[in-house]
């Protein structure tokens, strides 16, 4: 290889065209490493479905609603209606669930307020809480994902 | 003006009502359920809510989730289009009750007119002319009364219904109480009232009906009548304004009926008045509709007034736009409504995906639709893809101006009706403007013959 700019240039334009943070060539004589600060690495939360994480993940362009977060492995806990999303049962009590709390399949893990009705959301599976995708006050809209559960 | 507006439908009203808001600078917020994701009002609303699956039940007609939704986005306005619940008063109730204001009329004047013996009532008490008929009935004697009072055929309704359901035709004294009966527990089923009235049953009338709109400072005004005779089933199909049978004085008689109506229940917001049109030339009051309907489009082409620009206004408190002397209505405009349906398999319902989608265009031409290329459409609603409005200097040219444009019109990957209206749009007897609720099932009794 010929450490030029145009070969440099190369290799930024494929970290970027693949989503790429790191690149690294050797052959024997020289060798380059060419790093890009990038975020960490996201993929589009899709409703009811587990994604594991790739080696290498292409960013997703941002969608009006979607929460943007580290995909983990787990089952989800979807929203079964439409309202606002509270962790706790009232402000100065402590949080249903955390991330690592253990739940039972019928356990509450969270309330969702409509109407100033307060609705207590209930795990569909057992497991542990590796995720809680949304935030005290956040408007939740049907079928959005709220927790995972492995 | 209000700061966010909740669109409380789907379909090609759901844009409708959206564009109107966007040209008043409104922000608008559209709900959706899980089969409408990817659906046309969603892209062009500000910000969208899926509130539900695919069911009406569990999502359009989910009050909770729908004023839920309202709440959380901040909305001080809702507009519930047409059908699902733009015309239940516990909705627009609720709506008051936690401060969100309804476009559209109080509880109290779509109960007045929701319940059809109060509305004939009404129209009584105010010397709008109704068909004869009973209050709610008592017995079968009085019913069998009645009936050889005015002279069979009769027709027996549900008084909490509407839309062409719950209602039966009796033609004589033997079939009068099983009919009854059946009607009684009909009524009870579908609309969780039992209690049924009669009226004298008039052979396919024209179904004429008046477009009112009423502000909240008293005013109200009609922007002439629409002729919706060409129904399949009690849908209608193809609609014009204004009608070929009503003359001017005809019209003025009715506008000012139409007016005593509304301003008899204080009624804000747009409405519609239904008469039938006898063929002795008398006319009746039938019913009145609390909400925009399907065809305001072609009252909007005669009178050049945005009705649902002017819901909103009214609504947020305005006066209304125009005054009475200012309404001139002017040329002829006709709509015909495609649906996603075969008209060579008995108008069977076909969802399934749009693959080219080609509207048609031009001086008068006017098109309110909610598809697109690649758009599936989902089978869980009605099978309305959308409006096909022509307007011309008079009927002759609205008519050959529908003609180009059904034929300019493609729709492909799904069956749809533009082939069934270019038939009538051509039909001798529409042609003529004389035909009235009987003319589809002449039409085709017509067409048997021919082939």
């Amino acid at each position: 290889m010929k450490l030029n700019t145009e070969y440099i240039e190369k290799l930024a334009k494929i970290i970027n065209d693949n989503g790429l943070t790191e690149i690294s060539v050797d052959d024997g004589e020289e060798a380059i490493t060419i790093r890009k600060d990038a975020p960490e690495v996201i993929s589009v939360a899709a409703p009811a479905q587990a994604v594991p994480a790739p080696a290498v993940s292409a960013s997703a362009p941002a969608e009006k609603e979607e929460v943007q977060k580290p995909v983990q492995k787990g089952k989800t806990i979807t929203s079964p209606m439409v309202g606002t999303f509270y962790a706790s049962s009232s402000p100065d009590a402590e949080p249903f669930v955390e991330v690592g709390s253990e739940v039972k399949e019928g356990d509450v893990v969270c309330i969702i307020e409509a109407m100033k009705l307060m609705n207590e959301i209930k795990s569909e599976h057992t497991g542990k809480i590796t995720q809680i995708c949304v935030k005290n006050g956040d408007p939740i809209e049907y079928g959005q994902v709220l927790m995972y559960v492995e | 003006m209000f700061k966010r507006v909740l669109i409380a439908n789907r379909g090609e009203i759901a844009v409708r009502v959206i564009r109107a808001c966007r040209e008043l600078g409104i922000p608008t917020v559209a709900v959706y359920s899980e089969a409408d994701a990817n659906s046309l009002h969603v892209r062009l609303a500000t910000d969208a809510f899926c509130i539900g699956p695919a069911p009406s039940v569990d999502s359009y007609l989910s009050i909770p989730a729908i004023v839920s939704t309202a709440l959380t986005t901040g909305c001080d306005a809702i507009h519930p289009g047409y059908g699902f619940l733009s015309e239940r008063a516990e909705f627009a109730e609720i709506c008051d009750m936690h401060g969100i204001k309804f476009i559209g009329p109080s509880a109290e004047s779509m109960r007045k007119m929701g319940d059809k013996a109060t509305a004939r009532k009404t129209m009584i008490e105010n010397n709008v002319p109704v068909t004869p008929g009973t209050g709610i009935i008592k017995s079968v004697k009085e019913l069998k009364e009645f009936a050889n009072q005015v002279s069979y055929p009769i027709i027996l309704k549900a008084t909490a219904g509407g839309g062409g359901k719950g209602m039966r035709i009796v033609r004589n004294d033997d079939e009068l109480e099983s009919n009854l009966n059946l009607c009684r527990q009909e009524a009870d089923k579908f609309f969780g009232n039992p209690n049924v009235y009669a009226e004298k049953y008039l052979e396919n009338p024209r179904h004429i009906e008046v477009q009112i709109i009423g502000d909240s400072h008293g005013n109200v005004i009609h922007l002439g009548e629409r002729d919706c005779s060409i129904q399949r089933r009690h849908q209608k199909l193809l609609e014009e304004a204004p009608s070929p049978a009503i003359d001017e004085e005809t019209r003025r008689e009715m506008g000012a009926a139409a007016i005593r109506a509304a301003k008899a229940i204080n009624y804000e917001g747009a409405g519609t008045c239904e008469f039938l049109l006898d063929h002795d030339g008398k006319w009746y009051f039938m019913e009145m509709n609390t909400r925009v309907q399907v065809e305001h489009c072609v009252t909007e082409m005669i009178s050049q007034v945005d009705i649902v620009r002017e819901q909103i206004l009214v609504a947020s408190g305005e006066k209304l736009s125009h005054s009475q002397d200012e309404i001139l209505l002017r040329g002829h405009a006709i709509e015909c409504r495609i649906n996603a349906e075969d008209p060579d398999n008995d108008f069977m319902p076909c969802p399934g995906k749009i693959d080219g989608y080609f509207a048609p265009g031009g001086f008068g031409i006017r098109v309110d639709s909610h598809v697109y290329p690649g758009y599936t459409i989902p089978p869980y609603y009605d099978s309305m893809i959308g409006k096909l409005i022509c307007w011309g200097e008079n009927r002759k040219q609205a008519r050959r101006r529908m003609y180009q444009a059904l034929k300019e019109y493609v729709i492909t990957g799904i069956k749809t009706t533009i082939p069934f209206h270019q038939s009538i749009i051509e039909d001798e007897v529409f042609k003529s403007g004389e035909f009235n609720t009987g003319f589809i099932e002449d039409f085709y009794e017509r067409k048997n013959k021919e082939g």
